[in-house]
């Protein structure tokens, strides 16, 4: 069989969706590890088998991450994938790149790997995908010489992400660009020398939409809140529904804790603080019209996860407000805090949610020296139950 | 899999440079080893992660955890990177012969 063709592949071409295969198809006319993957991925359609071996320890000098190997397991027939290996790079916060930095990152990955990339991977890197072990190091040195630097992997504190926050959107109670920058500086040996048992990952949305995906992408996830009120325009409201807007349905009828009320005859929306869960649904439908409050900060919230050793788990909340004000000393004190009891207790692979499913929350509380709170009851309406300890009970 | 020659004795490394059998260990290997992973002059503390590592593996069948050779040895991880700049997994475990550790997606 003529291994320049490629049946199965061409396959997933077709519709109207940009396609993957077109992709590595451009990158093959000029560069052959592209050509290589391409031939290898048809054989593995053919045969309905993966044909990359799990793992490989690669790396550059003084970083203990950052790149994963990968060999074909087909070396002798695919020779131009025999290495290519995936190198992850640190976003900048909330992706925002010129198209000259751009440029730059190209020319680095056009000469030392396949052309390849994953804009971004699920941490938020950059993914450059396919590079051999003799170009790693130089590749690394041009990429820093151009301001990239590598994100991380393996048991470390992956590459933290956010989403555009205050820079794009005006829902954004806090400035979750700063967050990340800050962090991400302050937290360079922990980044790139995994000293842990497994992977600890922190997300910051600027507001309940989530747009960095947190609460469930993230063990210790940051999201901006406002703990006074929704703040209401009438005359906007007014306009809209003037101008035919179903605010009933839409709205009123829409809130999951049925804190609005709209005055039909007064064509008046009013908001019980208390009750408003802060689901966004409001301020989404009617942006002119309903804004966040005033008083801003975060939810913090603890153990969200994919799956490994469990399945995949949402994170629960951990502190219900903190003001997130620039140095963020009080958020990095209680990383610390956190990460020292997972380091200490953490079985291999285990995440920080499993881990406090396996010791409990009150144990986990107790180390760190957060008090209980209502709020933090992680599934409030199934198991409204807490432990008391010995000495609490007589 | 590549074969190297080291003191005139062939022996067979994986793709990562790592032993294939761990019988071929010894000082020459590790001489080699340290040429590969950029340790420029074995000195004592390089030998005292060496050999932590050899006793901690023999004695548990594994390597052990980072936070795990930090304690024990009173190395930093600072420290650690110093003696070997590929780090503990890619340079100490390789260079003590021990199996690869496993990749961390």
């Amino acid at each position: 069989m003529d291994d320049a063709k490629t049946p199965l592949l061409d396959e997933l071409e077709k519709g109207d969706w940009p396609s993957f295969v077109t992709e590595i198809k451009r990158a093959a006319k000029k560069n052959k590890s592209a050509q290589g993957l391409l031939e290898q991925l048809e054989t593995s359609y053919r045969e309905k088998i993966g044909h990359w071996k799990h793992g490989g320890i690669v790396g550059v000098k003084g970083y203990g991450g950052g790149v994963v190997g990968r060999y074909s397991d087909l070396p002798d027939k695919y020779p131009d994938v025999k290495e290519f290996h995936t190198v992850r790079v640190c976003q900048p916060a909330g992706f925002f790149y010129t198209t000259k930095k751009l440029r730059q990152l190209a020319d680095v990955w056009d000469k030392y790997g396949s052309g390849l990339y994953n804009m971004h991977g699920s941490t938020g890197d950059i993914i450059l995908l396919g590079t051999t072990t003799a170009n790693l190091q130089p590749c690394v040195d041009e990429l820093s010489e151009v301001g990239f630097d590598l994100g991380g992997s393996g048991g470390c504190l992956r590459s933290l992400a956010c989403c555009v926050g205050q820079a794009r959107c005006e829902k954004a109670c806090i400035d979750s660009m700063d967050i990340i920058r800050d962090l991400t500086q302050k937290y360079q040996a922990e980044i790139h020398r995994p000293a842990w048992a497994y992977k600890f990952k922190i997300k910051v949305s600027g507001c309940p939409n989530d747009c960095a995906a947190a609460s469930a992408r993230s063990d210790l996830a940051v999201i901006g809140v406002w703990r006074d009120s929704i703040r209401i325009d009438n005359k906007e409201v007014r306009k809209m529904v003037d101008g035919g807007y179903d605010i009933i349905n839409r709205v009123v009828r829409k809130c999951p804790s049925e804190a609005l009320n709209y005055d039909l005859v007064k064509k008046e929306l009013t908001v019980s603080a208390e009750d408003c869960v802060h689901c966004m649904n409001c301020v989404n439908m009617m942006p002119d019209a309903i804004a966040i409050g005033r008083e801003r900060g975060a939810t913090l919230l603890i153990g969200g996860k994919a799956t490994v050793v469990k399945g995949s788990m949402i994170g629960w909340i951990l502190v219900p407000f903190i003001k997130m004000e620039a140095p963020y000393t009080e958020f990095k004190e209680l990383f610390e805090k956190i990460t020292e009891w997972w380091a200490e207790n953490g079985k291999n692979r285990e995440r920080i949610g499993e881990l406090i499913d396996r010791l409990g929350y009150a144990n986990f509380l107790d180390a760190i020296g957060l008090k209980p709170l209502p709020q933090m009851v992680r599934a409030p309406r199934s198991n409204p139950y807490i432990f008391w300890k010995k000495e609490e009970v007589n | 899999m590549s074969v190297v020659q080291v003191k005139g004795k062939d022996v067979e490394l994986d793709e990562d440079g790592f032993l294939v059998n761990p019988e071929d260990w010894n000082d020459d290997m590790v001489a080699y080893f340290a040429s590969q992973e950029d340790v420029t002059e074995l000195t004592e503390n390089h030998w005292k992660v060496i050999n932590y590592l050899r006793d901690y593996f023999k004695k548990f069948g594994a390597a052990p955890m980072v936070r795990k050779v930090c304690k024990d040895t009173g190395f930093s991880m600072q420290e650690i990177y110093e003696l070997f700049p590929s780090g503990p997994a890619k340079g100490a475990c390789k260079l003590a012969g021990l199996p690869k550790p496993t990749g961390c997606v």
